[in-house]
């Protein structure tokens, strides 16, 4: 009979950080929860002052105006939101690294062993929706592109944000990449939102079909919602007022 | 009496530190009838008649109840179906079918030979936390604590883990975050676990990551292939009496 190896320890110390909540597995594990709550609070916020390009210019134009005159507040709430991103991002890699460690080999034969697609691609899904909002921020916050957004007024002198929508999901390129965007943050979200409840601990036999339908439906809600815009805008269900020109590249 | 015949791979791997590889094995008339452990011996027999080396892979009770076996069939820690590798028969495959059989392959369970890891990690998982004091003596009455019926229920549920690893090696992450949970909501859910209660979940997640094993990504592979059919439910118990343990020890709250 073979004596059995002593395995050797784990020789790696968790993260140095003295806080036991923030090295320990499911301490991590709940701030990524936490964090994912308040960047699903933000989205559907989002979504819902988005939708405001359905009932036209003036209240899309009045909702933007509202927004930036909230000052201060607007920072507020923009550094926690760059915190709950830096935060979610963070503690997921060093949650990642640790569990690639934690199987050296793979198997040989694959089995995927009843796990949803959508929990299999959170990291990659995670990272384009990132890739993506730094382009959306470029494009539509910083009129990195387009830096004749910033020029474009309405009648009452407000920010043109409708013409600057408008004009840049006239392109299908612009609109496509969007749409893909959305879609993987609704794959996110499918699995994010049901897996929560589980990481803080909600869930019982009973809930748990109940969290993983109810998130799939809020996915699918987010993800119709906001691809309905550019949609609309190829369309040509939502135009422009006047016939101001639309996206150079393509025309 | 009807026959079958199979093509096996069949992981050998001289030590932990051998890099191993699969041998190609064309079993031929094995009984239907057979279990998938006893398909093995066969092999094995054959191969000793042969003077070659059998394939080393561990068993005790067989039926299903001690969880000393572990093996991945096909992809599937403890094979197809419910139950341990020992309680798969050979009539749940097709004749003629290719079988590759792999150890756990987790960073964990250091490969002891072939199909045999060491699981000691999930016994320093257990010393560190998995117990509950007693009094020594007579055995009080049962009915002395009194359990309601759910709670004993969802307590023995949890109490069904055989400790064999499969929830492990089943997660892409090694996590065993199912075997620890069940520990947990075992002991937690019982009148006799009390004492332990607020530092049982610390300490074992501790060691769970001492010894390298990986966190949960709730993709509930482990629940799917749970010999013991014990629900990913206790993970949810595990996440919330952890950080109650870690909460009360911050603030310094004793109850």
């Amino acid at each position: 009979m073979t004596r059995p190896a002593t395995p050797s320890k784990a020789t790696k110390k968790s993260c140095a950080c003295c806080i036991p909540l923030l090295s320990s597995p499911i301490g991590r594990k709940w701030i990524v929860a936490l964090t994912g709550i308040a960047l699903i609070l933000f989205v559907i916020g989002h979504l819902l002052g988005n939708l405001s390009i359905f009932a036209g210019p003036d209240a899309m134009n009045a909702y933007a105006a509202f927004l930036k005159s909230t000052g201060e507040l607007l920072w507020v709430v923009r550094i926690v939101l760059l915190t709950c991103v830096a935060l979610h991002i963070w503690f997921t890699i060093t949650l990642w690294r640790e569990n690639l460690a934690a199987r050296p080999q793979k198997y040989a034969e694959k089995n995927d062993l009843g796990i949803t697609v959508y929990a299999r691609l959170m990291r990659i899904s995670g990272l384009t929706v990132l890739a993506f909002v730094l382009y959306h921020l470029a494009q539509f916050t910083w009129e990195a592109f387009n830096p004749e957004y910033k020029t474009w007024v309405d009648v009452q002198g407000r920010y043109d944000v409708y013409r600057m929508v408008v004009t840049a999901f006239s392109c299908p390129f612009v609109s496509a990449f969007y749409v893909l965007a959305v879609g993987l943050l609704g794959m996110h979200l499918s699995h994010g939102i049901a897996s929560l409840f589980q990481t803080l601990g909600l869930t019982t036999e009973k809930l748990r079909p109940v969290f993983e339908k109810g998130g799939l439906i809020i996915a699918w809600i987010i993800f119709l919602g906001f691809a309905s815009i550019p949609t609309a805008v190829l369309l040509h269900l939502v135009k422009l007022p006047s016939s101001l020109p639309t996206c150079p590249f393509c025309q | 009496m009807s026959t079958m015949n199979f093509h096996l791979r069949l992981w050998k791997q001289k030590c932990a530190s051998d890099k191993g590889e699969f041998i190609k094995i064309h079993a031929t008339e094995i009984p239907s009838e057979c279990s998938f452990l006893e398909m093995l011996d066969i092999v094995n027999n054959r191969l000793t008649r042969e003077g070659k080396e059998p394939v080393s892979f561990a068993s005790d009770c067989r039926e299903g109840i001690c969880g000393t076996c572990h093996m991945v069939i096909n992809g599937v820690p403890q094979g197809p179906g419910r139950g341990a590798a020992c309680q798969v028969y050979m009539r749940k495959f097709e004749n003629g079918q290719p079988i590759t059989v792999e150890p756990f392959r987790v960073g964990a369970f250091p490969i002891v030979k072939d199909l045999v890891v060491n699981r000691s990690a999930y016994d320093r998982i257990i010393r560190s936390g998995g117990f509950i004091s007693e009094h020594t003596g007579g055995a009080p009455d049962a009915s002395t604590s009194l359990i309601p019926k759910p709670v004993a229920d969802a307590a023995m549920d949890a109490a069904a883990c055989i400790g064999c690893g499969a929830c492990a090696a089943a997660c892409p992450n090694s996590s065993p975050m199912l075997f620890v949970g069940a520990k947990v909501t075992h002991l937690g859910l019982l009148p006799q676990g009390q004492a332990e209660r607020k530092s049982r979940a610390r300490n074992m997640v501790r060691t769970m990551q001492e010894e390298g094993f990986g966190n949960c990504s709730n993709y509930y592979a482990c629940e799917a292939v749970c010999p013991a059919n014990v629900p990913a439910s206790v993970i949810a118990m595990l996440n919330r009496e952890y950080i109650r343990g870690e909460v009360s020890e911050a603030i310094g709250a004793i109850d």
